[in-house]
């Protein structure tokens, strides 16, 4: 009977083709938005992940997330550095300075102060150049969509400059950044350099990147340095996840998709549970013959459960791809770097398609069930 | 050698689920009555009717309409349960079986020609008629080969693969009669099956259903009201008002 029911499926091809319509627009829908969804909170902690040499993150008590940070004073590096169990702990600066090129383009830029001697924190992703020629005077590093705004159109060269704070910056090198939350570009330069670009206040150090001494676990090392300093230490994943939830709970994004998707979840819900009942009208004195006939009536809803799940994997299959086709296009314009479809949200929509086409055709479901076969000889 | 009583006892098989006895009428209903809504909105279709259908004899049950022929039709192939009364089909009181045991034995013994032919418009008609064998679980190719064969016989060699809407009204009720007969039941039941045909295509199908589905082992039923096939029946039971008020040999 499982030839018959999908017999009777493929053979209204307008019903068919309408429900595999329905929840492939709906699985794109969901996965899409989803994915943008997460790519774009991802990229709130895009500087962390972008640090590569230090797993704790030491900052004020109060600093909730990346972009606000309060600024400590230059004594709790030393302290950080008196704590046992850490093996180095050196200054992370992050400002927002205006940079200016030579023909007047000006733009907001996040400017990241690594430690002068280590040069911990610097990116590692390089296009063009070596972090190395840091050291050098006036040296900053740029992230390619900086230096595609600040010159347009001109191929990768070093030796540019451009102008922060009346001073002059000379690009070194141009590296791969992670795409961050509000799209600005990301210079990297020494920690004395990056706060005369900024301006000076009292305090500049935004955070003190440190490392677990060999034997000191991660969490142990957190927690001495808190205790023992009054400051606020985390892993970089932790404190990646808890700017994410600053953002989760400060804005409207969460809102904004999960209306989104939420609305894919009903439409795709109401469409296919629509269609599904119409067929199933429409095809109900055929049914009640399959159960004059003899057909239980377990078997007929195994025969409909099994149309239903056809249609959400042809549906989920054709959606899923559409999204993947979607960010594998993308993926080389700079300013849609990072968005991509992660397979816990594949699987998710999965599962959320298949609960929706089950309970699309529960509805039909009932409808046959209570079904009198004695219907068939009613004319 | 060991004496008899040492002998491990001669135990007959187990009798079959639904075994049908070697009984002379194939249906058997004696005072059945069937009554619909309840309190004021009751309304009493079938009022007491006994009803005989011999094995090897097309019965015909003809009235008016309304006079619960379809009702009737309806008890005695299980697809409702009466209100009182007693039913015997096949040599099984129809009342004594739960819900699977009766789709099991309708599934198994019984064969369906419904008026509006009710065949599946995605199924071509060596599928449609095939239904009764997958519904029993017989492998989709042993079951189409079947019905084709009946098919053949049923003069639709041309239209195995035709679907429904490519076939006539007579080709359709041949291929609903085919499905009838394609698992071999011991009583068929047809609802007005000429009632949707002009007359030489009614004629056609009924001397087919007489020529294939009368056989000593089965009984069939057909309830109609159209005169032209008294002339096929061997008996011709009259209904009026939720009652059998005469039946007659042709």
């Amino acid at each position: 009977m499982n030839f018959v029911a999908l017999q009777m499926l493929w053979g209204d091809r307008a019903k068919y083709f309408g429900l595999i319509f329905a929840v492939a627009f709906s699985t794109f829908l969901m996965s899409h938005q989803s994915s943008i969804f997460a790519g774009v909170l991802n990229r709130t902690r895009s500087q962390i992940i972008d640090v590569p040499d230090a797993n704790l993150w030491v900052m004020d008590p109060k600093t909730e997330y990346f972009d606000e940070v309060k600024a400590l004073t230059d004594n709790d590096l030393y302290r950080v550095r008196g704590v046992q169990g850490i093996e180095w702990a050196e200054p992370l600066f992050k400002g927002q300075p205006r940079a200016k090129s030579f023909d007047g383009t000006f733009r907001v830029v996040i400017m990241m102060g690594v430690d002068d001697a280590t040069l911990v924190g610097a990116p590692r992703t390089m296009v063009l150049g070596s972090i190395d020629d840091l050291r050098k005077p006036d040296a900053i590093i740029i992230d390619r969509p900086g230096y595609e705004f600040f010159f347009p159109h001109e191929p990768y060269a070093l030796g540019k400059t451009l102008e922060l704070n009346d001073r002059r910056a000379t690009i070194v090198g141009i590296y791969n950044s992670s795409a961050p939350f509000t799209n600005l570009p990301v210079f990297y330069s020494r920690y004395s350099q990056a706060i005369n670009f900024v301006g000076r206040e009292r305090n500049l150090m935004s955070f003190v990147l440190a490392k677990a001494a060999p034997g000191v676990s991660d969490a142990e090392a957190s927690r001495r340095i808190e205790a023992a300093t009054g400051l606020r230490a985390e892993t970089s994943s932790e404190f990646g996840w808890q700017t994410i939830w600053y953002y989760m709970h400060h804005t409207g994004i969460p809102l904004n998709f999960g209306i989104t998707i939420a609305i894919a979840l009903i439409v795709g819900t109401i469409v296919a549970g629509q269609t599904f009942y119409i067929f199933t009208l429409e095809n109900l004195k055929q049914f009640g013959a399959l159960k004059a006939i003899g057909v239980t009536n377990w078997r007929i809803a195994g025969m409909i459960l099994l149309q239903a799940v056809t249609v959400g994997v042809m549906g989920f299959s054709i959606g899923i791809g559409m999204t993947a086709a979607f960010f594998e296009s993308t993926k080389n314009i700079l300013d849609l770097r990072g968005f991509t479809l992660l397979w816990q949200i594949a699987a998710g929509t999965g599962v959320t398609v298949l609960t929706i086409v089950i309970l699309a055709s529960l509805v039909s479901m009932r409808r046959v069930l209570v079904l009198e076969p004695a219907i068939v000889f009613r004319g | 050698m060991p004496s008899v009583l040492e002998m491990p006892a001669i135990v007959a098989p187990a009798r079959p689920a639904f075994a049908t006895e070697r009984v002379s009428m194939a249906v058997s209903v004696r005072n059945v009555t069937k009554e619909f809504g309840t309190g004021d909105n009751r309304a009493r279709v079938l009022r007491g009717v006994d009803f005989d259908v011999n094995f090897g004899e097309m019965t015909l049950l003809v009235g008016p309409s309304g006079c619960g022929k379809t009702t009737l039709l309806s008890v005695i192939a299980g697809l409702l349960d009466p209100t009182s009364g007693g039913l015997s089909v096949l040599g099984e009181n129809l009342n004594e079986l739960s819900g699977s045991e009766s789709i099991l034995f309708r599934r198994k013994n019984l064969g369906f020609v419904f008026q509006q032919y009710n065949l599946l418009p995605a199924l071509n008609a060596a599928e449609n008629a095939a239904i009764p064998l997958l519904a029993a679980g017989v492998p989709r190719k042993r079951a189409v080969e079947q019905a084709s064969s009946i098919l053949v016989d049923l003069g639709l060699e041309q239209r195995l693969h035709a679907l429904p809407n490519q076939l006539s009204g007579g080709q359709q009720q041949r291929v609903a009669l085919a499905r009838a007969l394609v698992h071999e039941p011991r009583l068929i039941v047809c609802d007005e099956p000429t009632s949707a045909l002009d007359h030489e295509t009614g004629q056609a199908v009924m001397e087919l259903l007489t020529k294939s589905a009368v056989r000593p082992d089965r009984a069939v039923i057909v309830v109609t009201h159209d005169s032209r096939v008294f002339d096929f029946a061997d008996r011709i039971a009259h209904m009026d008002d939720g009652r059998i008020a005469k039946t007659e040999r042709n």
